[in-house]
């Protein structure tokens, strides 16, 4: 072959900007998705930390804690899976602060791809990799005694309202990462508002027993919306308002975050 | 940008650092930069093999780019850039912290690429890179472009060639500097360094000035260890330029195509 330069006419085919801002999404999203096995400690990590909760609160706190009448086992089950999927937002803002890092960015902008491809390909992935989690998550709740009696139904709005935290938690990642940009510092500010999401709700205790002013924020965050109602769907239980008030708040989530962080992208790459 | 798209199509960018996966292979590093110029699939991955193969890459094609040398990195990220066969390519330091092999293979497909119908815009700190690959020089100090103009322009503005002796012994170095000081240009005498026993003069002659010199020095009975009549190098213009505040126009002389030497 030569080297010799292309001034003729480019060969590029024709297709809609929304068809190009999803082909070039799941272009990157596969490149984000076969790095996962290549790369297994973070995936083990990713595993192993919900893993340890598990363990903790199943054997060490559960036993101190009162959840009416369901055991605590399957109370608990519903608070991991939502942590699991929340803090995968963090692996969300440190892939892209890599990507920032590494010049990758300054590849992509070069290219005549979607501005939005780098945001969506990475988010996608990433809720393919938390579905993954949670699946082993699953496995270990049922090794030590978690007994869902959720119908078809039950498990796939289970599921679909995990995975739709999950990405809307990943928007919110990713804005971090622009924001900070060096994956140290995404690494830490990507977990600080997650503890007082996680342990403010009703992951692992009633919020009944919380003072007054906590427990008028946990009830009302993001967090144990979802956590009630996945708990809810997972064990037959009437979901009542908290199915569609989880749906508001991660749609809510979505129309803010995607925007915000596709226009700090534009202006990180604009640089 | 109206058409940010379409000139995005006819550039292409290798930055300072290699901007390539390292947890891809070198082939999926190509393919992926070929689905998104939007070539189809499988004009993505002929393409991805026709430049492994035209940049050494092959048998690297399946490995992880994390495994790669500094070399195999730079020549994968100016194969990326060169998916599209851009008619404009910007390489910024194309050769920074490369071993002398691999700059000279780094410059051949560079070389390879101009005389393709690339348009280059090449920075780069390595003034003899500039020299080699480019055909009209901006010389850029602090911000400011102070000089430009063909390789040969610019070192017309630096004036005459030198001449460089080393010695063998260091008595003679008094001898050798009387001789130098009758070539030397326009008074502007001999710079002696009595350490490294070296000699150096500017001076307006052309390599037929050398016999001279060899057999004048002879004459003087000055054991010569090297000698040589060295053209200005770029490096010489950029040190005249930011260096000195102002210096004499160049004198009019003939400047020698060839590096000569004489060791």
């Amino acid at each position: 072959m030569s080297l010799a330069a292309n001034t003729g006419g480019v060969k590029v085919r024709h297709h809609s900007k929304f068809y190009w801002a999803l082909a070039d999404g799941f272009v990157l999203a596969r490149r984000n998705l076969v790095q996962i096995p290549r790369i297994p400690e973070l995936l083990v990590f990713a595993t192993i930390q919900p893993v340890m909760f598990v363990l903790l609160f199943r054997y060490v706190f559960g036993g101190a804690i009162d959840v009416g009448g369901e055991s605590y086992v399957n109370y608990l089950m519903a608070g991991i899976f939502v942590q699991t999927v929340a803090f995968g937002a963090v692996g969300t803002g440190v892939g892209l602060a890599e990507d920032l890092q590494k010049g990758l960015v300054d590849r992509f902008r070069s290219l005549p791809m979607a501005r939005s491809a780098v945001l969506t390909g990475r988010t996608i992935a990433d809720l393919v990799r938390n579905l993954f989690v949670v699946f082993v998550m699953l496995i270990v709740g049922i090794l030590v005694g978690f007994r869902p009696e959720a119908g078809l139904a039950g498990w796939a709005g289970a599921i679909g309202l995990l995975l739709l935290l999950s990405f809307s938690f990943s928007w919110i990642g990713a804005t971090i990462a622009l924001l900070m940009r060096s994956t140290e510092a995404v690494q830490s500010a990507g977990f600080i508002w997650l503890f007082p999401l996680t342990f403010a709700s009703s992951a692992f205790v009633q919020t009944d027993n919380m003072p007054g002013w906590l427990q008028t924020f946990a009830d009302h965050q993001p967090m144990t919306q979802v956590i009630d109602a996945v708990r809810a769907l997972l064990l037959g239980q009437a979901v009542g308002s908290h199915g569609w008030q989880a749906l508001a708040w991660c749609l809510g989530i979505l129309v803010v975050f995607i925007p915000l962080s596709v226009t700090l992208y534009r202006r990180v790459a604009a640089r | 940008m109206r058409h940010a798209d379409e000139l995005r199509s006819r550039i292409g960018l290798t930055g300072q650092y290699a901007a390539v996966d390292e947890y891809l292979t070198g082939r999926e590093n190509l393919e992926m930069v070929g689905r998104l110029y939007h070539l189809p699939k499988r004009e993505a991955r002929r393409r991805a093999d026709e430049l492994l193969e035209r940049f050494d890459l092959v048998d690297a094609a399946s490995r992880l780019v994390k495994t790669y040398s500094g070399g195999m990195r730079r020549r994968l990220d100016l194969s990326a850039s060169l998916v599209f066969s851009p008619p404009v390519l910007f390489l910024d330091e194309p050769t920074t912290g490369l071993d002398p092999r691999s700059r000279i293979a780094m410059w051949d497909i560079i070389g390879e690429l101009v005389s393709g119908g690339t348009t280059l815009l090449l920075t780069t700190q390595y003034l003899d890179e500039a020299d080699r690959l480019a055909d009209r020089i901006c010389v850029v100090d602090a911000g400011r472009v102070i000089a430009e103009g063909t390789s040969g322009e610019l070192k017309a503005r630096v004036g005459g060639e030198r001449l460089e002796v080393t010695l063998e012994q260091d008595d003679g170095l008094e001898d050798a500097a009387r001789v130098l000081e009758r070539y030397a240009y326009a008074d502007s005498g001999v710079r002696v360094d009595a350490e490294r026993r070296y000699l150096v003069a500017t001076v307006a002659g052309g390599a037929g000035l050398l016999a001279a010199v060899v057999r004048d020095l002879d004459a003087a009975r000055v054991r010569v260890d090297e000698l040589g009549l060295h053209r200005p190098t770029l490096d010489d213009v950029f040190l005249t330029l930011t260096g000195h505040a102002a210096e004499p126009d160049a004198p009019g002389h003939e400047e020698l195509r060839d590096e000569k030497e004489i060791a």
